[in-house]
């Protein structure tokens, strides 16, 4: 048998027909059974209306998690939904759930969270498996090997009804990261300096396997980091070969399975690593020793240095079309050519998202808070990812910790990633922000985000500006 | 086949949150979106439109073919991006690539992404500019071919299954629901 990546055996694993309406498996779709679907409030209405108009049911609601995040407000939980139409959208989640019969996570549930910590948390995200969500950090879940896609309401409403989903084949990718990274660099910097590399679309069409003795390294939440941000290369999805690492994390959680069963699994799991011979369509290699913090500085997380360069000038630019969105990006983001990053004051500073709201990060960013103070002027959240992260962090004291130091700690969602609630920048404000989109308005029209990890965050709201969390460590003595 | 004015936005990577913002997703809707299509860079602060921007010139009115950079659509997987563009009146995007979510959504909608090369859209652009009344553009999906009235012909790729599906305007899941016996048998080997 030919050598095989850990993508093409899930892939293969759930081909249900590769002659999907009449086409031949020439490259042309094929269809691809889901094993796991999660659903969020925002983008699951209109599919469940969809499948009304059409008198059509939900097929798997066993397969289907849903929760509420992104609309969400993280103040008290103990009032009223203030804004009326995220409350409609909610109630809306709960009654389609209730009536088709699918397990939800609603604001007053413990493991209510950012569905892609929940799913990893409860063990609903399995090594080998497919999964889809509404949202595009599905690639999130990758991390378990898992083929994670994000996909648009349309295909949410056929993934209701047929439990299946139209796919054509991606390329692969192997993104190597040798080395071991400096004290103070980690899973954001690793896949921040990646986007940098490859641009915004220089994943396009592709699905990453991230190999090498950095991501073997890694912790899972530090490789649900990586995976996570795979979207914003362009990716279809990122991949980790699951090892004793992915093992350990899943090894009793809620839905994992439970003696013989979970020993079978595991087995199987095993075979899911890349063969020593396969073949990928691109290869990338990183040194990760070589790499310093990352942070943003404009509009798009291709746009990005190291925390001790410059603001670079439009001339840097890779390319021409490349040249106009630097111009924009620097007067949007109120930046000048020659700038150092370091030393840019900051107004708000935030801790959380998919991308980074889960324990490590805040134990990450707690390492750098604790003892200190916000500077002043500087307003700093911390959302953890979900009821879970919080109840442990907590556990542990680090809700102290932020709260000494003047940071608000707040109750679980999308929160100020993406700003549909009301936590959100004025416009002007600077924010660095351990989320994984510097869009425009992004985080609040006007607002200005500086993408960077957890501890740089927390380095950042200690001084009041962006600042090399190497040198805030060490200063600790 | 559909010949319709062409609106040039001349930027890369434009992201669907520029497409349509946050504040706009919590209608549970499908309908509704094109009044908040480029929201932030469509109105000023006071919520005139902003007559800097390119959708706003009196050349771009009515338009229904969108020209654009590279990576169009890039970020979240929102389909409420697509919405908002077929709401407003688009039927046809043309740039020289797509991101992979947002070319999905837009042939699940009849949105058709027409993938052209950089140089050929380049000469679009410049084409659109030098138009002083409004430009018009073909797209024949049939042909697979995007031309205007003075000379310019190009051939475009798409997959056969997305031009069958928008040609035919057929309901996926109902495509897939003729598979049940596989999907049914697929289920049964796994349990």
């Amino acid at each position: 048998m030919e050598p095989r990546t850990l993508f093409d055996k899930v892939w293969e694993a759930h081909v249900v027909t590769n002659r999907f309406a009449g086409v031949r498996d020439d490259g042309g779709p094929v269809l691809l059974y889901v094993d796991l679907h999660l659903v969020h409030e925002v983008t699951s209405p209109q599919a469940f209306e969809g499948l009304r108009l059409a008198g059509r049911g939900v097929r798997r609601p066993d397969l289907t998690l849903a929760t509420v995040d992104h609309n969400v407000s993280t103040g008290d939980r103990g009032l009223p939904v203030a804004d009326q139409v995220a409350a409609l959208q909610l109630a809306t989640l709960a009654s389609n759930a209730r009536e088709a019969g699918i397990e939800l996570h609603d604001l007053d549930s413990p493991d209510q969270g950012i569905v892609h910590v929940i799913g990893p948390e409860l063990g609903a995200t399995r090594p080998g498996s497919v999964i889809v969500c509404g949202d595009s950090h599905t690639s999130t879940h990758g991390a378990f090997g898992a083929l994670a896609v994000g996909i648009g309401t349309s295909e949410v409403e056929h993934v209701l009804a047929t439990q299946c989903i139209v796919q054509s084949r991606p390329r692969t990718m192997e993104v190597r990261f040798t080395g071991t990274p400096q004290a103070g660099v980690g899973a954001k910097d690793l896949i921040l300096a990646l986007i940098r590399r490859l641009g915004t679309a220089g994943g396009s069409g592709y699905v990453l396997e991230y190999t090498g003795d950095a991501i073997r390294a890694l912790s899972m939440e530090g490789r649900m980091t990586v995976c996570n941000m795979s979207i914003e290369a362009g990716a279809r999805a990122g991949m980790i070969a699951p090892d004793e690492t992915t093992f350990e994390f899943l090894a009793s959680r809620p839905r994992s399975p439970r003696g013989e069963a979970w020993d079978r699994a595991v087995e199987a799991w095993r075979m899911l690593a890349s063969d020593p011979d396969a073949r990928y369509d691109h290869a990338v290699v990183i040194d990760s020793a070589a790499l310093g913090p990352q942070v943003t500085w404009g509009t798009n997380p291709g746009m990005t240095a190291e925390i001790t360069e410059r603001v670079p000038h439009p001339s840097d630019a890779p390319s021409d079309a490349e040249r106009q969105s630097y111009h924009r990006a620097l007067e949007y983001m109120d930046l000048r050519p020659g700038t150092p990053l370091e030393g840019l004051r900051v107004d708000r500073v935030f801790l959380g998202s998919c991308t980074n709201g889960r324990l490590s990060d805040l134990r990450e960013a707690a390492g750098v808070a604790r003892g200190r103070r916000v500077a002043s002027g500087v307003r700093a959240m911390v959302v953890p990812g979900s009821q879970r992260v919080k109840a442990a962090a907590e556990a542990e004291g680090l809700d102290r910790v932020f709260l000494e130091a003047g940071f608000e700690w707040r109750n679980p969602g999308c929160s100020m990633c993406l700003g549909m609630n009301e936590d959100i920048l004025a416009p002007g404000e600077r924010c660095a922000s351990t989320s994984n989109r510097n869009f425009e308005g992004r985080q609040g029209r006007g607002g200005r985000t500086h993408l960077m990890s957890p501890a740089m965050a927390a380095a950042a709201a200690i001084e009041g500006c962006l600042v090399d969390v190497r040198g805030v460590v060490r200063g600790r003595g | 086949m559909h010949t319709g004015r062409v609106a040039a936005l001349p930027r890369a990577n434009v992201d669907t949150d520029q497409i349509i913002p946050k504040q706009f997703l919590k209608r549970i809707e499908r309908t509704g979106f094109g009044p908040s299509l480029f929201f932030d860079w469509r109105y000023l602060a006071d919520g005139s439109p902003d007559p800097a921007f390119e959708l706003n010139r009196p050349d771009a009115r009515g338009a229904s073919i969108l020209l654009a950079g590279h990576n169009f659509g890039c970020g979240s997987s929102r389909e409420h991006a697509p919405w908002a563009l077929a709401d407003y009146g688009f039927r046809a995007i043309i740039a020289p690539s797509f991101a992979d979510i947002f070319h999905g959504n837009c042939c699940q909608n009849g949105l058709l992404p027409v993938t052209l090369s950089e140089k050929a859209v380049q000469q679009l652009f410049h084409r659109a500019e030098s138009a002083t009344d409004g430009y018009e553009l073909t797209v024949d999906l049939m042909t697979t071919i995007v031309r205007d009235a003075r000379g310019f012909e190009s051939a475009f790729a798409i997959d056969a299954y997305r031009r069958d599906m928008l040609l035919q305007g057929l309901d996926e899941i109902g495509r897939t629901l003729r598979h049940e016996p596989e999907i049914a048998a697929f289920e049964s080997a796994r349990s």
